[in-house]
Order: structure tokens, then sequence, then C-alpha cells
């Protein structure tokens, strides 16, 4: 079993709020965040896929494939977007950087040819990122 | 559905490293430099992942703001810009930062409940890393194989934790 990681970077702008907490508590709960307005990120993105080597490849997976599906799945959705507004997963759920792995996790599990997705990560900043695994 | 989150965290401080159970020349052949009776410093980064289920009403994992302010309080306040070797925890102990991951890991293990701490790691320069995930002791085998160095805490105190 190899594991073989991708990296990419998208900038998108976020706030969080749940409309089930008072005004107060969601102020409390996620302090700055909770501008309205918004504020952004550039997050770097990690998708670690797994498989066996195909002995006529020599790869794991076809990472211009790999690449193509990021692009298509997540950057297209997310680069340069209101994370809040412009993203489905997120009219209902909150966009911390733990559901965005989680959406993005789901974007890109069942689209992979060949190999397994074995994690994503997501950097929200240099010191703060978030790993899903698929545990539900 | 449960996710890792990871959070970096910098300091600042200096020890040497030097045991009283060595003589002088072995002092000297074990941590070379590092044995300058003068000790040296780093800037250090710790880097701590929790695990737990994400709360469907928050999207997180555990409110960033509340492992910021223990890391702060309990473990940034006792460790930064001092002299690692003046602490009860390395009076009979060399502060490697191996042993500084395993302090800093207690620490948060016995006193952040809000998520369930997976691993500290410590970056010590940005060539060195080390990383304490909580294991017990490395069986005599293992420690054979040439696993990695043998913490200096008495097992059974750790694993009681």
């Amino acid at each position: 079993m190899l594991y073989l990681t991708r990296k990419a970077e998208f900038a998108a702008s976020h706030y969080y709020h749940n409309p089930e907490f008072t005004p107060e508590e969601n102020r409390r709960i996620f302090g700055k965040c909770n501008n309205p307005n918004g504020h952004g990120h550039n997050y770097t993105l990690e998708v670690t896929v797994k498989g066996e080597v195909d002995p006529r490849s020599g790869f794991v997976v076809d990472l211009k494939q790999l690449k193509e599906t990021m692009h298509r799945e997540v950057l297209d959705a997310m680069d340069h977007r209101f994370l809040n507004k412009e993203v489905p997963e997120f009219a209902q759920q909150v966009p911390t950087t733990e559901n965005i792995a989680i959406a993005i996790w789901r974007r890109l599990a069942n689209k992979l040819n060949h190999a397994k997705l074995h994690r994503v990560r997501v950097y929200e900043t240099p010191d703060l990122f978030v790993e899903f695994y698929g545990e539900e | 559905m449960k996710a890792h989150l990871s959070r970096r965290y910098l300091f600042s401080a200096s020890h040497r490293l030097h045991s009283d159970s060595m003589s002088p020349a072995e002092n000297q052949s074990t941590y070379g430099k590092c044995n300058n009776p003068y000790g040296h410093g780093h800037n250090y980064t710790i880097q701590i992942t929790v695990s737990g289920r994400v709360d469907p009403k928050t999207g997180m994992v555990c409110n960033l703001a509340d492992l910021d302010v223990f890391i702060e309080r309990e473990v940034l306040a006792r460790y930064d810009h001092q002299n690692l070797n003046t602490l009860a925890e390395f009076a009979q102990e060399v502060p490697t930062t191996e042993n500084l991951c395993v302090h800093i890991y207690e620490i948060v293990q016995r006193g952040f409940t809000l998520a369930h701490l997976e691993t500290v790691g410590i970056e010590e320069t940005m060539l060195n890393s080390f990383e304490y995930a909580g294991e017990k002791e490395f069986t005599a085998e293992e420690d054979l194989r040439g696993r990695g160095s043998k913490p200096q805490k008495q097992p059974d105190k750790r694993q009681q934790l």
C-alpha cells in the first residue's frame, strides 16, 4: 500500500453563524469569526489517496486525473468564493475548517478511479489544520 | 463525524543537556555542543492535535479559543522565555525535546477535557521534530530493534495517566 498526497490552494471568505443561536451566543462562541461581512483565508488542501502501485504504469493513481478531479469538484466550487453564500453545503452548516474538510471528503470520495481516499487535510492558516479520515 | 484538529504555538526557551549520572566525558560525547554549561536556546513550535465529534451546531471539534486559552495558561506561561533546566520537572531529568513532549502531553491530557488529545509534536529547529502520542513504554524487544529513544520517566507513572 502506498500513500500519495497532492496539495492545492484556494482562497475563500466565510463567517461563522448558527441561526439556532441567539446573537449573543453567536458572538460568544464564534468571536470575531461571527462578523457577518465575512473574512478570508488562503486555504491549503492536501488530499491523500492510497492504493497499490500499478505494475504497468508504476502509479498509485493518475496524478493528472487526481488534479483534474480536485479542480473540478473542489477548487472550481470553493476558490474565490464566499463559502456561506456560494457553496451549497454551507447553506445549512457553519463553514468551519472541520466542515470544509468533511465537505471536500464527500465531494471526492466517490470520484477517484482506482485509488481510495485516505485523508483530507485542510489548513486554514499555517498554524491550524483539520484532518478528516471519513470516520462517521 | 470525527475529525482531527491541529494547532501550532510558538515559544522560546533555553536549556542545557546534561546528565548527572554520566561522567563529564560521557556527557560531552552524548550531548556534544548541547552540553555547553551556559546553555543555549531555541524557538520551539508545539503542534497539538486533538480529535472528536464535529458538533453539528457549531461545526467544531472544540472551540479553538478554549484550546488557545488553555495552552496559553498551562503550557506557554510555563515554558516561554524560561530556562528549562530551572523548572521542577527537569530537576532530575534532562530537558531534551523528547522529555518536553511527554510533559506537555501530560499537561494537556490531564487538563484539557473538551476534546481527545491525539499527539503533541515539538519542532526544536527546522530540522528536528519530536512527537508523542502517549504510548506505553516500548518493550525490551522493541528497544533492541532501536525504535526511538526511551523516555526517562518511570513506566508505571505514565501508564496511570
